[in-house]
C-alpha cells in the first residue's frame, strides 16, 4: 500500500457539497433558458386516438413537441431498440411520455399540462409475472419473455431421483423498490440544427446518454456532448432514464431553435415515471442429504421487466448467476426469464438482480435447515464454497477465500449462540408481546461486468499532466456520492508518487474524457481504478523515457519534468485500456465459465424485534462481515456497507410500491416509506481483506454486495422471532399480521 | 413545487383584534395559516386553493402555556417543541408530550402547532386522540366574542367541525391527570416507521383507577374513522368494571373491533387497523391491571 491508498482521506468534493457550493443541475441557469415539462399517458395500455388541447390557454406561447418532431429515430438506444422517446401510436405503461411542453414560466407550464388530454382506447393490460408467463395477453414477442437464460451443471434430474435425498421446495418473491436518490432527475439541453446537441444533467453514465442522443437526432458522435453535473445519488436509477430526459430537453430546445431548456422532475414525477428494482419470483427445488449436503438445486427465477426491455436482460443475467449462491453443489439448473408487463420499465438498482435471487436462496436455505433440523449456520457451513470449488456456472474459485471464517466471525460478533438462547426464553413468555429473533445470510457478489462484458466495454482512462505538475484523471466514471473522485485521486496520487492535492478528476464531459464505461456493477474502483493506476504508471514511464525524470523525485522535480515535456511536445496525456485478467473464459451460449474476475464475499447477521401488537418488525442490531479485497479508503468502504444495509432494511420491511393499474399510487415520500436514521440500528462493519491480484492495490468492488444479504437475513430473523414464515419482501406490518393470523387459524384448526 | 406563489396573497396582522376584524369584515375569504406545516404540503403538491391567507403565526395572544391547579391551558399557536419540553405536561399529561415527540420530527415539531393540528381536522392527526382521552375543552374566539366547547364532539364529520366562519381556535384547556390521583395513561402511535410517519392507528386512553376498578375512563382513536373517534363502546365496557373480571378482555376486544370504522387506503388496510385497534385496547387493559 502507498501513502494514500488504505487511508481515509477526506472526500475531494466533500467541502463543496456540505457548504452548498456544488451546483446541481437545477441550480444552473443559462441565459434565455426556458422550462420543459412532460405530458404522460394515464392508462397502462392502449392505442392513442388523439391529443386535445383545451381552449383558453395561449398555446402559441408554448413549444410543443410530439413524436412527429423527432429529427432522427424515435427509439432509446439500449440493448434492444423497443422503447420510444415519445409514444406515437401505442401506450405500454401508465406513465409513458407522449408530449412535451416548454414555456419561460414554469408555473404556467404546470397548469397548462392539466389542459392537454391524450385520448386512448384502452387495451387489456398485464401486471403479474405469472400472468405474463401465461401469455394470454401478449405484450412482447410471442410469449412475453424479453430474455431467458439457462444454467446447467451436472445431472439435476438424476440427483433428484436418488433415494438418499430429501427434497425441499419453496417460492419467494420480492417487490419493486425505488432508489430514492436525494436529487430527483433533471437535465438542461441546448440543441439546434447545425449546432449539435449538448446536455448537462444528473446522470451515472455519460456515454449511455451520448449513445441514445446520436440516433435521436441522427447526429455523428462529435456533435453530441454530454456533461455530468454534480449528482445527488443514483444507485442505478440514473443509469438509463437520464437518456430519456436528456432527449426530451434536447428535443424541446431543438424545436425552440437552440434556446436552452431545463427539464427537472419533482419527486412525485420521479417516483412514478422512472425505473425501480425489478419485482421477482424465485422457485426453488433442492435435493439435500439428511446431513445437509446440497446435492442438486433447481431454480426457476423470473423478473418483471415492465413495459420495455431496457436493461432487463443484464439484470436477469446477474440474478441468474447469483441464484445458487456461494455454495458447493454438483448439480444445478437455473431457468431465468425476464417478462414484459405494463408497469413502467424496471431497471438498474444496486445489486442488479442479485438481491432478488439471493433473497430467494437465503430464505430457502433456512427452510432446508428447518426441514432437516440442522442449525441454519451449520447448514451453510457444510456447503460454503472454498478455494478450488466450482460455482453453479462451473467457475473454479481461485481466490484465497475463507467464507467459513467470515461466518464464524459474524456469529461471534453478533453473540449468536447466547442471544439465540436468551431470545428463545424471552419469546416463550406470553407476557412479552415484543418477540426477538436473529437471522443470517452468506453470499457473494461478482465485481464488474459479467463474463466477457468488460472486454466488450474496452474501457479507457486518461491522465493529463498540466502546468505545475497538476494531474487530471480523465474518465467517464461519475462521482454520484460514492467516492469515485476520492478513490481515483488516491490511486493516482500513489501511482504517481505525488501529493493527493496535486491530483484531480475531470468533470465527466464526453467532449473531454474517454469512455471508461458506465458507473455501475461495482466496477469503478476495481476495473476503472486499475486503469487509473495503469495510466498513472505509464505517465511516469513517458517522463522517464524522455529522460526527464529520475528514479526518485520530489513533487517539484515532477513539476519541472512535466513543464519540460510540455515545452518540447505540447500536451502530456496518456491513456490506458482494459486488459482482461488471464484465465477468464466465459461461454455466453451455455452460461458457463468464469462469470466474474472476482467476487466480494460476506456473512451478515440481523437481529430483529417484532411487536405482536402492531406486527411491525424493527432491525435492532446488524453485523456485516465481508471481504472486498484491499480497502482503498476504509471510511468510504464502511460507508458503502452501512448505506447498502440501510437501503436493504428499507427493501426488507418498509418499502412497498402500491401499484394501481400499473401506476405507483404512493409516489410521495410520505407514503412510500423509506427508513430514517431512527429505524436503522447500529451497523457493525468488519472487513476480512484478501487482496485481489488484478484490482488496484488488490481492491475489489463494494457498492452492491451490501444490498444482497440483509433482506433474507432480516426475514430469517422475523421467522426466528415469531415462528411464522414470510416469503415475500417487503414484509410490511400488514403482511406480518396476515401471516400470523393465517398461522394461528391454521394451528387452531389443527388443535381444535 | 407545483403551485405558483404569485397566485397567493398572505396578510400577517400584528394583533388578534386586527385579525378578527379582517375575518369578520370579509367572511369566508380568509384562510388562517399558523405554522403552515399542513398547508405547505398542499402548496407543494399544487393542491392548495389559491386565494387569501391570514398568517396568525405572529399573534402573541394565541401563544403560551399556562398552568393552574386543575388544568393546563395551551395557546393554539403552541408548538410541539414547546409541549414536549413542558414540565407539567410531561408530568400530568404525558400523552400530549408523547404525541408531540412522535409528531413528524424536529423541524415539524418546531413549527407545527396544536391549534393547527386540531383545525386541520385530519383523522390521522396524533394529538386529537390524546385530547379526547383527556377530556379537553376548546376556547374559540371571533369578533363576536368567545365561547368554550368540549373537544369531544368538536369534529362533526370528515373535515367538518364546530368552527364558525370568522372564528379562530384560541386555546386548549386540558384537565390535569396526575398519577398520584390514580390516573393511568396509555398512548400508542402506530406508523410504519419511528418518525416522520402518518399514523395508521393511534390510540390514547386515560383512566382513573380506584379500589381495583375503573372509576373513570376516556379513549380516543386516530386513523380508524372519518374523524378522531371517541371510543364510547370501549369506555362503556370499562367504566365501573372490576379489573379482575375474567370476561373483560373479550368485552374490550369486541367493543374496540365493533366501533372502529377503518378503511383500506394508501397507508394500510381496514383489517390491519381493526386488528391493531383491538390489540391496543387489550394492551391498555393489561396496563390497567399492571397498575399503569
Ligand atoms: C413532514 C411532516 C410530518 C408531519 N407529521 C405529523 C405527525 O406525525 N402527526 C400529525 O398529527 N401531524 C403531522 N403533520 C401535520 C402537521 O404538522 C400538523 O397537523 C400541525 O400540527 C399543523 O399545524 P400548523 O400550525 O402547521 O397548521 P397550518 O398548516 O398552519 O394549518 C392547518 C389548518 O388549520 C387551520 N388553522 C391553523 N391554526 C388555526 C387556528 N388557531 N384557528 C383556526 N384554524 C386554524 C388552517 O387554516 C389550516 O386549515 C406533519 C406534517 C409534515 C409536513
Amino acid at each position: 500500500m502507498g501513502k494514500y491508498v488504505g487511508q481515509s482521506v477526506p472526500r475531494k468534493e466533500g467541502v463543496d457539497k456540505v457548504t452548498g457550493r456544488s451546483l446541481y443541475v437545477d441550480d444552473i441557469v443559462l441565459d434565455g433558458m426556458i422550462h420543459g415539462i412532460t405530458v404522460r399517458s394515464s392508462v397502462p395500455r392502449g392505442k392513442i386516438l388523439g391529443v386535445r388541447f383545451d381552449p383558453g390557454v395561449p398555446w402559441d406561447e408554448f413549444v410543443i413537441v410530439t413524436a412527429k418532431d423527432i429529427p432522427g429515430r424515435n427509439v432509446v438506444a439500449m440493448l434492444i431498440e423497443d422503447q420510444p422517446f415519445l409514444a406515437d401510436d401505442v401506450i405500454r405503461h401508465p406513465d409513458e411520455p407522449v408530449l412535451l411542453l416548454a414555456h419561460p414560466d414554469k408555473h404556467v407550464l404546470a397548469e397548462a399540462r392539466e389542459h392537454v388530454h391524450i385520448d386512448v382506447e384502452p387495451l387489456p393490460a398485464v401486471f403479474a409475472i405469472e400472468d405474463a408467463l401465461r401469455a394470454d395477453t401478449v405484450l412482447f414477442g410471442d410469449d412475453n419473455v424479453f430474455k431467458r437464460f439457462d444454467v446447467s451443471k451436472g445431472d439435476v434430474d438424476a440427483a433428484f431421483a436418488r433415494d438418499d435425498v430429501v427434497i425441499v421446495e419453496g417460492t419467494y418473491e420480492t417487490g419493486a423498490q425505488e432508489q430514492m436518490y436525494i436529487e430527483p432527475m433533471g437535465m438542461i439541453a441546448v440543441a439546434a440544427p447545425g449546432q449539435g446537441v449538448t446536455v448537462w444533467g444528473s446522470l451515472q453514465c455519460p456515454y449511455y446518454v451520448h449513445k441514445a442522443l446520436k440516433p435521436l437526432f441522427d447526429l455523428p458522435a462529435e456533435q453530441v456532448r454530454v456533461v455530468q453535473t454534480v449528482t445527488g445519488g443514483g444507485f442505478g436509477g440514473k443509469e438509463e432514464y437520464p437518456s430519456i430526459i436528456a432527449g426530451h430537453a434536447a428535443l424541446l430546445s431543438w424545436k425552440a431553435g437552440g434556446v436552452p431548456v431545463k427539464l427537472i422532475y419533482d419527486r412525485a414525477e420521479d417516483l412514478a415515471a422512472t425505473t425501480k428494482r425489478h419485482p421477482s419470483r424465485t422457485r426453488h427445488r433442492t435435493a439435500v442429504t439428511r446431513d445437509g449436503e446440497l446435492v442438486a438445486m433447481d431454480v426457476d427465477f423470473a423478473l418483471d421487466g415492465g413495459a420495455y426491455a431496457t436493461l432487463s436482460a443484464v439484470v436477469l443475467s446477474r440474478g441468474t448467476i447469483h441464484a445458487c449462491g456461494p455454495y458447493r453443489c454438483p448439480n444445478a439448473r437455473v431457468v431465468a426469464r425476464a417478462v414484459a408487463t405494463n408497469h413502467p420499465p424496471h431497471g438498474a438498482f444496486r445489486g442488479f438482480g442479485a438481491p432478488q435471487s439471493i433473497f430467494g436462496l437465503e430464505r430457502h436455505m433456512d427452510k432446508i435447515a428447518r426441514t432437516l433440523g440442522i442449525a441454519p449456520e451449520e447448514l451453510r457451513r457444510r456447503n460454503l464454497l472454498a478455494t478450488g470449488d466450482t460455482t453453479a456456472t462451473s467457475q473454479v474459485i481461485e481466490e484465497a477465500i475463507d467464507l467459513g471464517a467470515m461466518l464464524d466471525d459474524a456469529l461471534s460478533q453478533a453473540g449468536w449462540a447466547e442471544k439465540k438462547a436468551a431470545f428463545a426464553a424471552h419469546n416463550a413468555d406470553p407476557a412479552n408481546t415484543v418477540k426477538k429473533g436473529m437471522g443470517l445470510a452468506t453470499f457473494f457478489h461478482g465485481s464488474g461486468f459479467t463474463g466477457s462484458g468488460e472486454v466488450y466495454l474496452a474501457s479507457v482512462v486518461g491522465i493529463e499532466a498540466g502546468p505545475g505538475g497538476r494531474c487530471t484523471v480523465l474518465a467517464a466514471s461519475t462521482e454520484i456520492g460514492q467516492g469515485t473522485n476520492t478513490i481515483f485521486s488516491q490511486i493516482a496520487a500513489d501511482a504517481l508518487r505525488l501529493p493527493y492535492e496535486l491530483v484531480e478528476v475531470a468533470q465527466p464531459d464526453t467532449a473531454r474524457v474517454p469512455d471508461s464505461g458506465p458507473t455501475v456493477a461495482s466496477r469503478t474502483t476495481m476495473v476503472v481504478g486499475r486503469l487509473v493506476q495503469d495510466a498513472a504508471e505509464s505517465l511516469i514511464h513517458t517522463l522517464r523515457d524522455a529522460g526527464l525524470l529520475g528514479a526518485d523525485y520530489s513533487a517539484e522535480q515532477f513539476a519541472a519534468a512535466v513543464d519540460a515535456y510540455r515545452e518540447r511536445f505540447g500536451t502530456l496525456r496518456v491513456y490506458s485500456k482494459y486488459k482482461q485478467p488471464p484465465g477468464i473464459v466465459w461461454d455466453d451460449k451455455h452460461y458457463r465459465g468464469a462469470a466474474y474476475a472476482a467476487y466480494g464475499w460476506a456473512a451478515y447477521i440481523a437481529e430483529v424485534e417484532v411487536d405482536t401488537l402492531t406486527y411491525a418488525a424493527r432491525v435492532t442490531d446488524f453485523v456485516a462481515v465481508q471481504d472486498i479485497g484491499t480497502l482503498i479508503n476504509p471510511l468510504l468502504a464502511a460507508g458503502q456497507v452501512e448505506g447498502g444495509v440501510a437501503q436493504a432494511i428499507g427493501w426488507a420491511v418498509y418499502e412497498g410500491v402500491d401499484w394501481r393499474d400499473g401506476h405507483m399510487a404512493n409516489n410521495q415520500m410520505t407514503n412510500y416509506i423509506i427508513p430514517t436514521a431512527a429505524d436503522v440500528p447500529p451497523i457493525r462493519v468488519y472487513f476480512h481483506s484478501v487482496p485481489f491480484k488484478y484490482g488496484p492495490s488488490g481492491a475489489k468492488g463494494v457498492g452492491e454486495l451490501p444490498m444482497d444479504g440483509p433482506a433474507p437475513a432480516i426475514l430469517n430473523a422475523i421467522e426466528d422471532a415469531i415462528g411464522v414464515s414470510l416469503n415475500r419482501a417487503p414484509a410490511l406490518p400488514e403482511d406480518i399480521m396476515e401471516a400470523m393470523l393465517a398461522a394461528s387459524s391454521q394451528s387452531e384448526a389443527h388443535h381444535g | 413545487m407545483r403551485a405558483n406563489v404569485a397566485s397567493y396573497d398572505v396578510v400577517a396582522p400584528e394583533t388578534l383584534a386586527e385579525a378578527l376584524t379582517l375575518l369578520a369584515d370579509e367572511p369566508g375569504v380568509w384562510t388562517p395559516m399558523a405554522g403552515g406545516t399542513d398547508l405547505m404540503v398542499l402548496f407543494e403538491a399544487g393542491k392548495l386553493p389559491t386565494g387569501r391567507y391570514l398568517s396568525i403565526h405572529g399573534l402573541p395572544e394565541l401563544r403560551g402555556i399556562t398552568v393552574d391547579d386543575d388544568a393546563v391551558t395551551i395557546g393554539a399557536l403552541t408548538t410541539y417543541s414547546e409541549i414536549r419540553d413542558h414540565a407539567v405536561i410531561n408530568a400530568d399529561l404525558p400523552m400530549l408530550a408523547q404525541a408531540a415527540r412522535e409528531t413528524g420530527a424536529l423541524a415539524i415539531q418546531n413549527r407545527g402547532t396544536l391549534g393547527g393540528n386540531i383545525a386541520n381536522a385530519s383523522p390521522a392527526a396524533d394529538s386529537p386522540p390524546a385530547l379526547v382521552a383527556y377530556g379537553a375543552e376548546l376556547t374559540l374566539v371571533s369578533a363576536a366574542g368567545t365561547r368554550t366547547v368540549p373537544y369531544r364532539g368538536f369534529h362533526t364529520g370528515y373535515k367538518q367541525m364546530d368552527l364558525r366562519p370568522g372564528e379562530l381556535i384560541h386555546s386548549i384547556r386540558v384537565p390535569r391527570r396526575p398519577a398520584s390521583e390514580g390516573w393511568v395513561h396509555f398512548y400508542r402511535k402506530v406508523g410504519t416507521r419511528a418518525y416522520q410517519a402518518i399514523s395508521k392507528v393511534c390510540f390514547a386512553a386515560c383512566a382513573r383507577l380506584s379500589d381495583g376498578g375503573v372509576a373513570e375512563v376516556r379513549v380516543g382513536f386516530g386513523s380508524v374513522a372519518p374523524t378522531v373517534l371517541i371510543a364510547s363502546a370501549l369506555e362503556a365496557a370499562l367504566t365501573g368494571a372490576r379489573l379482575d373480571d375474567a370476561g373483560l378482555e373479550a368485552a374490550v376486544a369486541a367493543a374496540a373491533r365493533h366501533e372502529v370504522a377503518a378503511i383500506d387506503d394508501i397507508r394500510s388496510t381496514a383489517r390491519y387497523r381493526t386488528q391493531v385497534s383491538e390489540n391496543l385496547a387489550v394492551a391498555f387493559l393489561h396496563a390497567l391491571r399492571a397498575g399503569g
